[in-house]
């Protein structure tokens, strides 16, 4: 790792800048995330008196549980879903504002600020729009035969927390995707527009591909997004209900340790997903570091 | 442009326009929620156009105390706080950490590097009980020190700010040191300077973080004194299914939701570079 070609000389100042950062790191971060490995490995009697070193107890039971599989499979389907989505869409949307010169900023203003909405204050403007007695969607839905409850159906509460989860990604796969598509060479498209290629031949032969790592990178802090952002959105839309529908990985370690206190149970799940995290972390800086030249 | 095609230039604005309106609807709807009387809302449909009542609500929204939350002024005062403390110090220690990293050799240098780069992997979502006794054990639940000071290691910040530092010509530095700057003094009127875009830009990015905080400050307070914006609004409107005063509800959540919303549009320059630039 880089310094400069020359530094200061200096023996305790380096130290006492870093001291700051350092300290709240292993405080808040590094020293809980050990307590979590160390009481995964172990049981804690009901009066939090003793403990005992119980091993894989813990993960061997989760790895049984219907249950805690069933959340797996949720949340691979609600992260899949949003992803595809939210980028989805976003590009379509890049993709309109990149071909228009004079309007496409006043759209850009249009489409960036839910940014700036909270997860759990999209998860309640959502809920109001499909809550059962006064939301509008419901009642539209009507029409077309839909009985719409999500406080009853799980497969409905589902796209519930999908749709708000997806249209608050939506804003942020925008801005990069646009990014993305500017500094793709104009000469490229010129060159294959000149050779007859129409419009969505150039788009798919030429800027997508050389879109690809601004893509890659979408895919893994959406995948980030929707496994750890989104606890706002399901917490004031389901509260992973009903009927466990939607308690995803994350949701769950909040249920069953802070709502629940079964403290081991909820340890395995937190060290299960630091492990998904590092993974995602490593990948995004071993293989999106170079997404930035074209 | 490449070439003109009419019916594409159609296509694009009929995609943007539909996609305006998919990304308005939702907060359209609470406005007009906002803007109704009591009535208006429980007698089955949603009116589509706003109402008389929005200064009303407003009024009551500020005013009025409710069951559950503290007033609306002083959780509104309490995020405020929050995102400020939180902006400030992750800026503060970030900085000061990476003109460390770049700017000395030192024993442990490395090993620091990557201590900071671990907090990008540890997400507070992943640890949430064991941070919580942390704060517990050291008396720190309900007050600002608890809600802001375990939100403030940033790994992304300090990334950010030594990629920057990267980019600054060596020569600088030696013509300081040449002229008899020590490293305090070209901190301070060097590098300071030099950096202002990147923490205006920082700047908007952490306080929208920080406003937008959510689960951490609903686990360290259960004192209402401390209760910020994001709670306030989804506790209201929990309780809203036994007593729907929906009006009211979304006049609070579009308020709440307001300041970050208008810092994007206002300074979308600086919120785009500092997004764009975080992430790198």
């Amino acid at each position: 790792m880089d310094t400069k070609r020359t530094v200061f000389p200096s023996q305790g100042l380096p130290y006492l800048l870093v001291a700051p950062q350092l300290i709240i790191t292993l405080i808040f971060f590094i020293w809980p995330a050990g307590q979590a490995v160390k009481s995964s490995f172990e049981r804690e009697d009901p009066f939090g008196l003793s403990t005992s070193f119980v091993g894989l107890m813990h993960y061997g039971r989760l790895f049984q549980d219907p249950a805690y599989l069933a959340s797996m499979g949720r949340t691979a389907l609600f992260a899949l879903a949003v992803t595809v989505i939210s980028m989805g869409l976003a590009l379509v949307l890049a993709t309109a504002v990149n071909r228009l010169i004079r309007s496409g900023t006043a759209y850009s203003t249009l489409l960036l600020w839910p940014y700036a909405v909270s997860p759990v204050v999209a998860g309640i403007l959502w809920w109001f729009i499909f809550n059962s007695t006064t939301g509008i969607l419901p009642y539209v839905l009507e029409f077309f035969g839909v009985d719409w409850n999500h406080q009853l159906n799980g497969g409905q509460a589902m796209i519930l927390i999908i749709i708000a989860a997806s249209w608050k990604q939506i804003s942020y796969n925008f801005l990069f995707f646009l990014a993305g598509l500017q500094s793709v060479p104009q000469s490229l498209n010129e060159a294959a527009a000149i050779d007859g290629a129409g419009p969505f031949k150039r788009f798919w032969t030429i800027v997508f591909p050389l879109l690809s790592p601004t893509t890659f990178f979408l895919m893994i802090v959406n995948l980030n997004y929707t496994m750890f952002d989104t606890f706002g959105v399901i917490d004031a839309t389901t509260a992973g209900g009903p009927n466990q529908a939607t308690n995803t990985l994350v949701y769950k370690v909040y249920s069953d340790g802070y709502i629940g206190l079964n403290l081991g149970s909820s340890s395995a799940q937190s060290v299960i997903l630091m492990l998904f995290v590092i993974v995602l972390t490593v990948i995004q800086f071993r293989y999106v570091e170079r997404r930035v030249q074209y | 442009m490449v070439e003109n095609r009419p019916w594409l230039t159609f296509l694009t604005h009929f995609v943007l326009i539909l996609g305006v309106i998919i990304v308005v609807f939702p907060v359209y709807i609470a406005v007009i929620a906002a803007t109704h009387g009591p009535t208006a809302l429980s007698s089955g449909m949603m009116p589509m156009l706003p109402g008389a009542e929005l200064w009303n609500n407003v009024v009551q929204v500020w005013t009025e105390d409710r069951r559950g939350v503290a007033p609306f002024w002083l959780m509104a005062w309490n995020s405020l706080w929050m995102a400020i403390i939180i902006t400030v110090g992750k800026i503060a220690i970030s900085i000061i950490s990476a003109y460390a990293i770049v700017y000395f050799r030192f024993p442990g240098r490395v090993l620091a590097f990557w201590l900071i780069f671990i907090t990008l992997m540890l997400p507070v979502e992943v640890r949430i009980i064991p941070t919580f006794a942390v704060v517990a054990n050291l008396g720190m639940l309900n007050s600002y020190v608890g809600l802001t000071l375990p939100l403030i290691a940033s790994a992304t910040a300090t990334f950010l700010f030594r990629q920057f530092f990267m980019t600054i010509p060596d020569e600088l530095m030696e013509a300081a040191r040449v002229d008899g700057a020590g490293p305090i003094k070209f901190f301070r009127d060097i590098l300071l300077p030099l950096s202002r875009t990147n923490i205006a830009a920082l700047c908007v990015i952490l306080f929208i973080y920080g406003w937008m905080q959510y689960l951490w400050p609903m686990l360290v307070t259960t004192d209402p004194k401390y209760y910020t914006l994001m709670m306030g609004v989804k506790r209201m409107a929990a309780v809203a299914d036994a007593d729907p005063q929906w009006n009211i509800i979304m006049a609070a959540v579009v308020m709440a939701m307001l300041p970050p919303v208008l810092i994007v549009i206002f300074m979308q320059r600086l919120f785009v570079k500092g997004l764009v630039e975080t992430e790198k």
